[in-house]
C-alpha cells in the first residue's frame, strides 16, 4: 500500500510539474501575473509532494517490505537499521528518487524565499526548473521506478553491498547530491535571466547565495567522500581519479569558477556573458556525472549496475538540456550588453585568470575521463589513471594557486603591479626560503610534491594577508569566508604534498609474535581473533603499535566476510597522531602460520579532510555574511 | 580599451586558454594513457615495454603460487589465445582467485612476463570490467 501510495505521489508531482512548465510558458508570453503567481505555489507542493514519496520509500526500507523488488534486490532484514535507511538511496532508483526530491525541493525553495528576483524572473527561472524536473520525473517513472512490485513477494533480501554499510552513506550521497543539484538553480536562473534578459548586476546577487550553498555541499560531499574511500576500500589512498570521483569533481571546479564570476558580476557588472556560460556548465557537468556514474559506461570502483537503457536515456535528457540552455545562449547573448570594464593589473583581472585555469583544470579532467570512452568507439581499450591527471591537473593546480594567493591583494577596477607585489613580499620571501629548504633538507622527494608544499606554505601566509591592518570587527563576514576557503586550499594542498613526499609504506608476512616497523613506528603482530559483528564475521589483527619506548594505543585490523551478500572486505585500522596517521590492512590469508599485513605511515595526511572542512566552513561563513547583509538592506528599505 | 575590445580579448582568451588545454592533454595521453592487453594480443603484437598497461584475463587453474616471503604471489592469465606469467606483490584483492577474471596494472618484463602493481578483481561478483567482457567475446574464452 506504502509504495503505491509512494508511487501516486511521485505521478502527482511529475504532472504538478508539467502544469508549473505550461503556466511558465502561458504567463510568460501574456504577461498574467495570476499564472506566474500560481506557479510559486505549484511549486511548492511539487516539493512537498516527492519528499513524501520519499519518505514512503524510506518507510519501505526500514519495515523491509520484500515485496517491493529495489527492497527485495537491495536490501536484508537482518541489516542495522541505520543501513536499511541510508539503503534507500545506496541503490540506482532510490538515489534517482533522491536526486529529483533535491531538484524538486530546490525550486520549492526558490519559490517560497526568493525575494530579490522580478515576478517575470522568477517566474522564468521556476519553468526552467519545471523543465528540468519533468525530464527527470519521466526517466524516473518510466525506466527506474523505485516502487515496483514482486510477485510473489521475495522471502529474504539480497542484501546490500558489504562496501556501503558504512556511515560514510548515511552523508556522502545525500550531501552531494544536495551540492550537484543545488546547481540546478544556477542553471534555471541563467535560462530565466537569459529568458528576461535580465543578465546584470542583481541577478548575479540573487543567484549567488544559491550557488554557494550548492558549492558548500559538493565540497563537503567530496571531502567525505574521499575520507569514506580512504578508511574503507583499505588501499591506503584518498583519491584514485576514478571517473566516479572525477564526475564529482568537475561540477566542483565548474563551480568554483561559477562563484568567483559571479562576484565579479554583482560587484563590477563585469563578467556576463561568461557568467551565464559557467551556470549552464556547472549543471552540465552535474548532468554529465549522473550519466558516468549512472550508465555505468566507464570502468570504475563504483560500478554498480551496468544498463545501457538508462545510460541512453540519460545521456538524451543531457543533450536535450545542454543542447537546448546552449541554443538559448547563442540566440540572446547577442542581446546582453557588454559588462563595465577593467584595467589589466586589477582583481577582476585576476579573477578571470582563476577561471581560466579552473577551466582548464576542468577541461583536463573532462579529457582524461572521457578518453577511454571516445578511443572505445574506435575499438581500443585505454584507461588514464593518475600519472596523467597527476602530471596535468596537478601542474596547472599549482600555477592556480598562485593566482589565488594574489587576486584578494589586487585592488578592483585598477591597481599597481609593484604595489601589489610590496603588498605579497613576505609570501614570495617565504617560498624562496622553503624552496631552498626543500632542496637541502628532502632532496629526493618530486617535483610536484616539493612545489606543492612549499607553495603552500606561501600561499597559507598570503591567504590570510588581506586581514593585516584591518578593523578585524569590522571586516565583513564573506570577506573571513573568502580568507578562511584560500587558507583551506593552502592546508588541503599541504597535506596532500606531505602524504606523496614522506609516506612509508611496509608490506610483509608476521607470524604471531613477529615485528616489524614503519616510519618511525615499531608494530608487532600480538594475536588474531575470530570475532562476530551483526550481520559479518571476521578475522581480527591485535598490532601493538610503539614510538621508541612509548607504547601507542593498539590497531586493530579486520578481515570481514559479510553473510548477505557473502563478501568479504577490508577493515583497515587507522590511528590519528597529531602529525599523521598509521594505517593498517590485514590480508585475510594465513600462509605457513604467517599473516599479510600492509602498513602506511602518513605523515600530515589529516590535513587534506581538514582543509576540506575549512574550505567548506568559508563558504558558510561567506553565505552567511551574504544573506545577513541582504536582510539587512531588506530592512532598511523597508523602513526607508 | 572599449567594451566590446574588451570582451573580445577575454573570449579569445577563454578560446587560448582551451586550446592549450586540450593540447596538454592530447600529449600527456599519448605519454600516460595506460591501453588493455589481452595474453593474445601480445602474442600478436608484440611486448609492449615503453609503458605501463593494463593486462586482462582468466586466472589459470592451479597456477596461483606463493613466494618464501609470504607477500609475492605469481600466476598465470590466460584468455584461450595464449598466457602470461605474472608476478604480484601485495595484499591481494578479496575476489581474487583461480578461473575468475583479472586485470592487472603494471608493465612488461623483457622475457614476456608481467610484473603487476595493482590487481583489480571486483567487489561485486557479477562484474567484468567492460573492456575484459568485449575481448574475451572476441577471444571466445566466454561462452556467453
Amino acid at each position: 500500500m506504502i509504495a503505491e501510495a509512494g508511487l501516486a505521489l511521485l505521478w502527482l508531482a511529475a504532472s504538478l510539474a508539467l502544469l508549473q512548465l505550461a503556466l511558465g510558458i502561458i504567463g510568460l508570453r501574456q504577461k498574467q501575473d495570476a499564472l506566474l503567481d500560481g506557479m510559486r505555489v505549484i511549486a511548492g507542493m511539487q516539493g512537498l509532494l516527492v519528499a513524501l514519496s520519499f519518505c514512503a520509500l524510506i518507510w519501505i526500507f526500514l519495515s523491509s517490505d520484500m515485496s517491493v523488488k529495489l527492497v527485495a534486490t537491495n536490501s536484508h532484514s537482518a541489516k542495522p537499521w541505520l543501513y536499511k535507511l541510508a539503503g534507500a538511496w545506496g541503490n540506482h532508483e532510490g538515489s534517482m528518487l533522491l536526486w529529483v526530491m533535491i531538484l524538486a525541493l530546490s525550486g520549492s525553495l526558490i519559490a517560497l524565499f526568493e525575494k530579490s528576483l522580478s515576478r517575470e524572473m522568477k517566474a522564468a527561472t521556476l519553468m526552467a526548473q519545471a523543465a528540468i524536473s519533468v525530464g527527470f520525473y519521466a526517466f524516473l517513472l518510466f525506466s527506474s521506478s523505485p516502487f515496483e512490485r514482486l510477485i510473489p513477494a521475495a522471502k529474504e533480501g539480497v542484501g546490500l553491498n558489504p562496501v556501503l554499510q558504512d556511515p560514510g552513506l548515511v552523508f556522502h550521497p545525500p550531501t552531494l547530491y544536495v551540492g550537484y543539484v543545488g546547481l540546478s538553480v544556477a542553471f534555471s536562473f541563467a535560462v530565466g535571466a537569459l529568458l528576461t534578459q535580465q543578465v546584470n548586476a542583481a541577478f548575479a546577487r540573487a543567484m549567488r547565495p544559491w550557488v554557494l550553498g550548492a558549492w558548500v555541499f559538493l565540497t563537503l560531499g567530496i571531502t567525505a567522500g574521499s575520507y569514506w574511500a580512504y578508511y574503507e576500500l583499505g588501499w591506503g589512498g584518498w583519491w584514485f581519479w576514478d571517473p566516479v570521483e572525477n564526475a564529482s569533481l568537475m561540477p566542483w571546479l565548474a563551480a568554483t569558477a561559477l562563484l568567483h564570476s559571479v562576484t565579479v558580476l554583482a560587484t563590477r557588472d563585469a563578467l556576463r556573458a561568461w557568467t551565464v556560460m559557467l551556470a549552464v556548465i556547472a549543471f552540465s557537468m552535474s548532468m554529465l556525472g549522473t550519466f558516468l556514474v549512472r550508465s555505468g559506461i566507464l570502468t570504475s570502483v563504483h560500478a554498480f549496475a551496468v544498463d545501457p537503457e538508462r545510460g541512453t536515456f540519460i545521456l538524451a535528457l543531457l543533450g536535450l538540456y545542454i543542447g537546448g540552455a546552449l541554443l538559448l545562449f547563442a540566440m540572446r547573448i547577442g542581446a546582453v550588453r557588454e559588462g563595465k570594464r577593467f584595467e589589466l593589473v586589477s582583481r577582476e583581472s585576476a579573477l578571470v585568470v582563476n577561471n581560466l585555469f579552473l577551466s582548464v583544470i576542468l577541461g583536463l579532467v573532462l579529457i582524461g575521463t572521457l578518453y577511454p570512452l571516445i578511443m572505445q568507439s574506435f575499438d581500443k581499450q585505454v584507461s588514464v589513471g593518475p600519472p596523467y591527471f597527476n602530471l596535468t591537473a596537478g601542474s596547472v593546480t599549482l600555477a592556480l594557486v598562485v593566482f589565488m594567493a594574489t587576486g584578494p591583494m589586487i585592488r578592483w577596477r585598477h591597481d599597481e603591479a609593484q604595489a601589489v607585489i610590496r603588498r605579497l613580499i613576505i609570501p614570495i620571501a617565504v617560498v624562496f626560503v622553503a624552496l631552498v629548504g626543500v632542496v637541502v633538507m628532502a632532496p629526493g622527494i618530486s617535483t610536484l610534491s616539493a612545489f606543492g608544499l612549499v607553495l603552500s606554505l606561501g600561499v597559507g601566509i598570503a591567504s590570510v594577508a588581506p586581514l593585516w591592518r584591518r578593523n578585524l570587527r569590522r571586516t565583513p563576514l564573506f570577506t573571513y569566508g573568502m580568507v578562511i576557503a584560500h587558507l583551506g586550499v593552502a592546508v588541503a594542498m599541504a597535506g596532500m604534498a606531505a602524504d606523496s613526499a614522506f609516506m612509508k609504506e611496509r608490506l610483509i608476512a608476521l607470524p604471531v609474535g613477529g615485528r616489524t616497523d614503519v616510519g618511525p613506528f615499531s608494530v608487532r603482530l600480538a594475536g588474531i581473533e575470530p570475532i562476530v559483528g551483526p550481520n559479518w564475521t571476521a578475522l581480527e589483527a591485535r598490532l601493538e603499535v610503539a614510538r621508541g619506548a612509548r607504547n601507542l594505543p593498539p590497531m586493530l585490523p579486520q578481515a570481514r566476510t559479510f553473510t548477505s551478500p557473502i563478501t568479504e572486505t577490508s577493515e583497515a585500522a587507522i590511528s590519528t597522531r597529531w602529525n599523521g596517521q598509521i594505517y593498517a590492512a590485514l590480508g585475510k590469508s594465513e600462509v605457513n602460520g604467517r599473516w599479510q599485513l600492509r602498513l602506511w605511515w602518513k605523515p600530515f595526511v589529516t590535513l587534506i579532510w581538514f582543509g576540506g572542512i575549512l574550505v567548506a566552513l568559508g563558504g558558510v561563513l561567506a553565505l552567511w555574511g551574504r544573506l545577513r547583509r541582504q536582510a539587512v538592506a531588506e530592512y532598511r528599505k523597508g523602513w526607508g | 580599451m572599449k567594451a566590446k575590445h574588451q570582451r573580445l580579448t577575454l573570449v579569445l582568451l577563454a578560446c587560448a586558454a582551451m586550446i592549450g588545454a586540450v593540447l596538454l592533454a592530447m600529449s600527456a595521453l599519448s605519454d600516460k594513457a595506460a591501453y588493455f592487453y589481452a595474453p593474445g594480443d601480445v602474442k600478436r603484437q608484440g611486448l609492449p615495454l615503453d609503458r605501463p598497461v593494463r593486462l586482462g584475463g582468466m586466472v589459470q587453474e592451479k597456477s596461483i603460487k606463493r613466494q618464501a616471503d609470504g607477500v609475492t604471489i605469481t600466476f598465470i592469465v590466460e584468455d584461450g589465445v595464449s598466457t602470461v606469467p605474472v608476478q604480484f606483490t601485495g595484499i591481494v584483492p578479496d575476489l581474487f582467485k583461480e578461473k575468475s577474471g583479472v586485470v592487472a596494472e603494471g608493465r612488461f618484463q623483457k622475457d614476456g612476463s608481467f610484473v603487476a602493481d595493482n590487481l583489480l578483481a571486483k567487489h561485486d561478483e557479477k562484474y567484468m570490467p567492460p573492456e575484459l567482457e568485449g575481448k574475451m567475446h572476441k577471444t571466445g574464452s566466454v561462452a556467453k
